[in-house]
């Protein structure tokens, strides 16, 4: 049987699902099963229904995704570890119009750039916040981070992480919903087609939000990693659900009235 | 537009900044300089200027980079301790070839130090500071006016070569009340075209990204290469230095900024004396005036370097003169000004040394 292409669909067969052109057609070098790619399409898919190729500007953080701006095929800059969202924040000063999101993980966004976050969202800074947090330092070979859970085990709690030596984990997104600043708090996962479907919603009414000037939006995607828990793809999405939803539980958590 | 008035160092660079078209200010209370950012809260953003009290030098310096990679005329100012704070973004911001104007009116240090002026961050500002292969192109202003004018020249050396240029002055300078008077400028006269900046990916063109990130081994050589090329590049076409009857000149003083003005009136009093001494004083402290104190080296019989640290700019005299003549040191530290009198007795020593060691050859 020949393989068949989406890009080119045989005469008697209809397109019904495609890669948005604003998501770039290379190869990411995300790990295998990682949540990363189906937030970047997620993202991109909203920003081509939208139409706001032309006026959206993201930041990318350091961290897995440093490269984000490979994948997506809109303006962006790349920030210094944990500064994302001071980055985002002059941008969005420069030119007000345009949509201006802070894409960040957990270490960059709840630890390195904890300062940068809280004043960002207390000031109320008219752009969208996407985290992703899976509760290690991807990157850098699956280290502990802010977030991650009590008992887990990373490359620096080889035990499991306890209290006594690094304290709980960092629950930002409630953190950040207490700022009046902030205007629109939501939690999210990718690993379900369902939960896919919940953060692009959440995703357009935050560019909504942001259209109107009402304030900093922040979406957090829980979200796994394969490679650092040691896991399959499968597994991690079953461990995900299981230890890190009774912590991290989807919903909103701050929404206007 | 060209009236005179009497303004501290640090007003009349913020007035200087508002004049010039710069477009946004990052910045974090700090003294010697917090009059920068008050001045530019009231009159700059009475006049348009987006200007953001940031939570940190380290925000304030990132905020620089997301303004100027999204096309703006962008600068910050701080002082020593909060410099050493923005370091890390220093770096990506030169790395990104990124165009901004950085204003370092530095205090006594090491660590918290004091709030009087020092000239203890020369290293850091014209060595590097923060990490990698990159230059700072650093104007030292002496003067108030000065506090002014480089302003101008800082903005358009920056967007001409895309690259961060830092005003290092002292607290002295931004204290300071002097006569400035403002030029005429027209920033939409200086409008250098910035088709790189993320202003929102058009049909017309491929996606912009400001980055400093080049994982290849190979591809960040070249970049190396290409910011070595635009140093030198620099060097060649932007070195500035003013001497001070250097033409019949026995004795040189190198100086810069404020100890460059004590360093005048020390020759002014030493010639009185009898002393055929002279002033270079560079403007420009890299690129660095190498070449006209190589020349000078053969003329005058030793020079002495004055500077308010414990001898950080007499490593590039000493490098530029190669041994030709012999090059002293002079320097108070810790925020204390060294007064005209010291310097002349410096010099008064060095000379007798010169005569000591000829009678000894004779």
């Amino acid at each position: 049987m020949e393989p068949t292409s989406t890009a080119h669909p045989a005469p008697d067969m209809e397109v019904v699902y495609k890669r948005p052109d604003t998501l770039l057609d290379t190869r990411m070098h995300y790990c295998p099963g990682c949540g990363h790619g189906v937030v970047h399409r997620v993202l991109m898919e909203v920003v081509q229904e939208l139409d706001i190729q032309q006026e959206t500007i993201g930041v990318a953080p350091v961290g897995c995704s440093v490269f984000a701006y490979n994948y997506l095929d809109i303006d962006m800059q790349e920030a210094a570890h944990g500064r994302a969202s001071a980055v985002a924040t002059a941008i969005k000063r420069i030119h007000p119009s345009k949509y201006v999101f802070s894409y960040q993980g957990d270490g960059d966004l709840a630890a390195i750039g904890t300062a940068e976050t809280i004043h960002t969202c207390n000031r109320g800074e008219n752009i969208l916040f996407l985290f992703i947090n899976n509760g290690i330092y991807g990157m850098t070979g699956g280290q502990m981070a802010p977030t991650t859970l009590l008992g887990m085990k990373s490359t620096t709690s080889p035990t499991g992480r306890t209290v006594e030596t690094s304290g709980y984990p960092l629950k930002i997104a409630d953190l950040v919903a207490m700022l009046p600043g902030v205007v629109y708090v939501s939690r999210h996962s990718v690993h379900t087609p369902n939960a896919v479907r919940q953060l692009k919603k959440a995703m357009i009414r935050s560019f909504q939000y942001q259209k109107e000037g009402r304030g900093t939006c922040f979406l957090e995607v829980v979200s796994n990693c394969p490679s650092n828990w040691k896991m399959t793809p499968v597994e991690s999405n079953a461990w995900l659900e299981e230890h890190m939803f009774p912590l991290y539980p989807p919903g909103e958590i701050k929404a206007p009235k | 537009m060209s009236d005179i008035e009497i303004m501290k160092g640090n007003e009349a660079l913020a007035e200087a900044a508002i004049r010039a078209g710069c477009r946004a200010y990052f910045g974090y209370p700090i003294t010697p300089q917090s009059e920068i950012l008050e001045y530019l809260a009231d009159e700059g953003r009475r006049r348009g200027m987006i200007v953001l009290q940031a939570e940190s030098e380290v925000a304030s310096i990132n905020m620089v980079y997301g303004a100027a990679g999204a096309g703006a005329r962008v600068m910050t100012s701080s002082s020593s301790p909060g410099v050493s704070l923005m370091m890390e973004g220093i770096s990506y911001i030169a790395s990104a070839e990124l165009p901004c104007l950085l204003v370092n009116v530095s205090r006594g240090g090491p660590g918290l130090g004091t709030i009087q002026p020092s000239q203890g961050d020369y290293f850091q500002a014209v060595k590097g500071g923060g990490h990698g292969d990159y230059r700072l192109i650093v104007l030292a202003p002496s003067s108030v006016q000065e506090m002014a004018d480089f302003v101008y020249r800082a903005f358009d050396l920056a967007d001409k070569y895309r690259a961060p240029v830092m005003i290092l002055a002292d607290g002295a300078l931004g204290q300071m009340m002097e006569k400035v008077r403002f030029p005429d400028y027209d920033p939409a006269e200086h409008v250098v075209p910035k088709p790189w900046a993320t202003t929102g990916k058009t049909p017309d063109r491929a996606r912009n990204i400001i980055t400093s990130l080049h994982i290849e081994t190979e591809q960040m050589e070249q970049i190396n290469i290409r910011l070595q090329d635009k140093y030198r590049l620099i060097a060649e076409r932007e070195t500035r230095w003013e001497e001070v009857q250097t033409a019949d000149a026995e004795w040189l003083i190198v100086a810069y900024g404020l100890a460059a003005r004590i360093a005048h009136r020390a020759v002014d009093l030493v010639r009185a004396r009898g002393i055929r001494a002279g002033l270079l004083r560079p403007i420009t402290l890299f690129p660095y005036p190498s070449k006209p104190l190589a020349a000078l080296a053969g003329r005058v019989r030793g020079m002495l370097t004055v500077e308010m640290n414990a001898g950080q700019m007499v490593e590039d005299v000493r490098l530029a003169v190669n041994g030709r003549v012999p090059v002293s040191f002079y320097g108070r530290m810790g925020g204390i000004i060294p007064s005209p009198d010291e310097v002349v007795s410096a010099l008064q020593k060095m000379v007798a040394q010169d005569v000591l060691t000829e009678t000894e050859a004779n």
